[in-house]
């Protein structure tokens, strides 16, 4: 079993206008070295494989045809040790 | 006579106002599908409602487009079957990769549930044919998430091909900045595909049908529609 960790973010040239929100919010609060605020998806998953590779190439076909949209989406693949 | 099929999936809201705009304001056949029904034969018309299907999870439309019926929806289209997406319609058939580009927050993050103004941009449509260019309509809007957004050489096929059918303007036809509302590149409000055979629109056209309810607007397109099923 590998526990895959998957990041879905915007792309960089979409704006986020949750970030942004978010940022706004974090500006009132005082904490004004904070720069940019970026908000996305992490999703988990428990892939049955015999091999990382296999494993990464489930949770990559899982990302490209539901996880993320890659019209306005990147994601990042990782797993656990 | 045309038979409409409207699509119900977990979650729709509209598809007992699209059947009733059909059935008792448009005189037409209409039938309710299942998402777990495959069988389309004798549909002439899709029509996928707005709504929130399977609660919006993940992104709009994004697990609606797996449903068993959106495969036979997809092959309608592709045999060139006209499909009308309104709303979170429009958002399925963007995941179902039938109509280019995706649907991101309103720019203000507000959910937004008002009348707008949309103008017709081309007569060149099944949807449009009775329409006049720069026609402006009276239309309801009701969505969080119906900033449209596709790349810049997306946009530029889309303008080239005639395929932006609405646009979000003020009453008088002007693209003003407040018009567009939710931040839509090129204020978009509706789009075909190359074949032009499917629309994708944010605005409720079976939502404007009686003018004792505000707007009778959409009819006008539902008019065109049947105009073209009645020629073809």
């Amino acid at each position: 079993m590998y526990k895959a960790k998957v990041n879905v973010t915007l792309r960089p040239s979409i704006l986020d206008p949750k970030g942004k929100a978010a940022h706004h919010a974090l500006q009132n609060l005082g904490l004004n070295d904070v720069q940019q605020v970026r908000i996305g998806k992490f999703i988990e998953l428990d892939v049955n494989a015999d091999s990382k590779e296999a494993a990464t190439k489930v949770v990559e076909s899982a990302c490209a045809q539901l996880l993320a949209n890659e019209v306005m989406e990147d994601y990042e693949i990782s797993f656990e040790d | 006579m045309a038979t409409f099929g409207v699509i119900v999936f977990p979650g729709s809201n509209c598809d007992h106002d699209a059947y009733h705009a059909m059935k008792h304001i448009m005189n037409s056949k209409v039938k309710f599908l299942w998402h777990k029904d495959t069988d389309l034969s004798g549909i002439d018309f899709l029509i996928v409602p707005g709504g929130f299907s399977y609660g919006d999870y993940l992104r709009s439309g994004a697990i609606a487009r797996f449903s068993p019926i959106m495969q036979e929806v997809v092959k309608f289209a592709e045999k060139g079957g006209p499909v009308l997406g309104i709303c979170n319609g429009f958002q399925i058939l963007l995941e179902a990769g039938l109509i280019p580009g995706a649907m991101m927050h309103n720019q203000d993050l507000r959910f937004v549930c008002k009348n707008v103004f949309i103008r017709c941009e081309t007569t060149d449509s099944l949807f449009t044919n009775t329409l006049t260019k720069g026609q402006v309509f009276d239309i309801p809007v009701s969505h969080g998430e119906g900033n449209y957004h596709i790349n810049e050489s997306g946009l530029k096929s889309l303008q080239d091909q005639d395929q932006i059918l609405f646009r979000y303007s003020d009453a008088d036809g002007n693209l003003t900045e407040e018009s567009n509302f939710n931040g839509s590149i090129d204020h978009i409000a509706g789009i075909t595909n190359d074949g032009r055979n499917v629309l994708g629109m944010m605005p409720h056209p079976e939502r404007a049908m009686e003018k004792l309810l505000g707007s009778d607007d959409g009819k006008i397109i539902f008019d065109s529609i049947l105009n073209s099923l009645s020629v073809a």
